[in-house]
């Protein structure tokens, strides 16, 4: 892993974001290199649904800053966008279209014609065994084919990058280790950021893991040192561990 | 240019992959009618013309052409796709254009489908088909203008009925800046010169000259440069909303 160390793919630098008076993500640096599989955790509201639309050009950050292969997502959103696939929380798709149609439509924004962008649809399809709703309008299909072309349409361009949301969130355990399968699968040739509640996902598939909790970066590490700091050698113990502990600081400095 | 093509395809089959299209295309065309051979008195005028019809064309696009605006933005931002839309490597006004250009499309399907109006008039006397062209033209024109306004107001909140009646409020000021009603309200404080600009911003003034049947370049002007100020301010609420 220390080879790819040295060209990071993401690289994000004091990154903060404020809505009005919340304060939501308050200064994160990190960077993630080709091979690495960077789980994203935190408790709910802890930030990282938008440091992820932060990184992906979603939303701007109101200071820091977020390079892409080197190509800044402010300075040079088109280029740095090209290099990115994401799948959004929740997977939002467009209820009326059917699941070829949309890929279509992805696959031309993203500038592939002819017999070539066919064949990539055709194999991203295959990839994701979508062959059974190939025509199937996306607002009928259930919550587990939803998520599925969301990974589909992330993936159809082959980027370099894939910032996945939550992309196990509502499976059932065959479609959750179908996903993991497939992000193992193109960990080698990808930077991989996914955010998660489950902790074994992480064990399973993570070679990184950071904990945000109040839009602060507590840990970055593998997720064999995660596991050492614990006690118990229970990643759920230790997460619980470092996010109260930050909780219960920060309540102390609030009160003083 | 590719990219305002393929948002365009998209979102002009949406149209039809929904009923809102055909909604919207018998509730036009049946008021249409109603509003010329009732309130136009499109027969007993016994002229061979097509005023009567397209007299009501402003105040039907009050209220419809809202109601196909307000989903353009608002949509995509309650159901999320706004965010596979803004993450996709295209500048933002290309989403813009692409979106306006087939609700505009769309709107050119409904009024092309009023043709048996014109077949009627012809049919019945022998009108002059160059004013009645105009008349088609500035419908357009006009109907791209409340496009505009609307959109740039959907992009201001994920709620359609906010967007719908605010897309309202502004049309029918633009609609009626003509007249006393809006004029009076500047009158007493603004000086005579953004009175006359205000004036002259009127849809109704301008759609009444071109229905004439002559096209002068000051109304394309005028219809161009509203349509073209008001997707500018689309782009601008959008990025200023990714900053928010």
């Amino acid at each position: 892993m220390n080879n790819t160390v040295a060209n990071p793919l993401i690289e994000i630098h004091g990154l903060e974001k404020r809505f009005g008076p919340i304060h939501a993500v308050r200064g994160i640096s990190f960077s993630v290199s080709k091979g690495e599989v960077l789980g994203f955790l935190g408790p709910n509201g802890a930030g990282k649904s938008t440091t992820m639309k932060m990184i992906t050009g979603f939303l701007e950050p109101t200071a820091g800053s977020v390079a892409v292969c080197g190509f800044d997502i402010a300075e040079d959103p088109i280029e740095a966008k090209k290099r990115i696939g994401y799948l959004p929380e929740g997977a939002p798709l467009y209820g009326e279209m059917t699941v070829f149609s949309f890929l279509n439509f992805v696959a031309e924004i993203r500038g592939m014609s002819g017999e070539y962008r066919k064949n990539r649809i055709d194999e991203v399809i295959n990839k994701i065994n979508l062959e059974a709703v190939r025509h199937q309008s996306l607002e009928t299909l259930s919550k587990g084919y939803k998520r599925r072309v969301g990974v589909a349409h992330a993936l159809l361009h082959d980027p370099e990058i894939l910032i996945m949301d939550e992309p196990t969130d509502g499976l059932d355990p065959n479609q959750k280790h179908e996903v993991r399968a497939l992000i193992q699968e193109m960990a080698q040739e990808k930077a991989i950021i996914i955010s998660t509640h489950i902790l074994e996902e992480v064990d399973a598939v993570c070679t990184r893991a950071i904990i945000i909790a109040s839009g602060q970066l507590l840990f970055d590490g593998t997720p064999k040192e995660l596991l050492e700091k614990s006690g118990t050698g229970k990643l759920e113990d230790i997460f619980r561990d470092i996010t109260t502990r930050f909780y219960e600081e920060k309540g102390v400095t609030e009160h003083s | 240019m590719n990219n305002i093509k393929a948002i365009f395809k998209r979102d002009f089959s949406s149209y039809f992959a929904t009923p809102v299209a055909y909604v919207f295309i018998v509730i036009f065309l049946f008021l249409m009618g109603i509003f010329t051979f009732y309130l136009g008195g499109f027969y007993e005028r016994n002229q061979a013309d097509l005023e009567p019809f397209f007299r009501f064309h402003p105040w039907l696009y009050l209220f419809l052409i809202p109601a196909i605006a307000m989903r353009l933005w608002s949509e995509e931002r309650k159901t999320g796709t706004i965010e596979l839309l803004m993450t996709l490597p295209i500048p933002t006004w290309h989403a813009v254009m692409g979106k306006f250009l087939a609700a505009w499309a769309f709107t050119a399907v409904a009024i092309v489908l009023t043709f048996p109006m014109w077949i009627t008039v012809n049919y019945l006397g022998e009108p002059d088909n160059t004013v009645i062209l105009a008349s088609y033209i500035g419908s357009m024109l006009m109907a791209g203008g409340f496009l505009a306004i609307g959109s740039c107001i959907s992009a201001l909140t994920k709620n359609q009925v906010i967007a719908f009646v605010i897309s309202v409020v502004i049309c029918f000021l633009f609609l009626l800046s003509g007249f006393p009603l809006v004029l009076d309200f500047f009158r007493g404080w603004a000086p005579q010169a953004v009175v006359n600009a205000i004036a002259s911003f009127s849809f109704l003034t301008h759609f009444e000259s071109i229905k004439k049947g002559v096209i002068d370049i000051r109304d394309l002007i005028y219809f161009m440069a509203l349509i073209c100020f008001w997707l500018y301010a689309n782009v601008v609420v959008i990025e200023a909303k990714k900053a928010s």
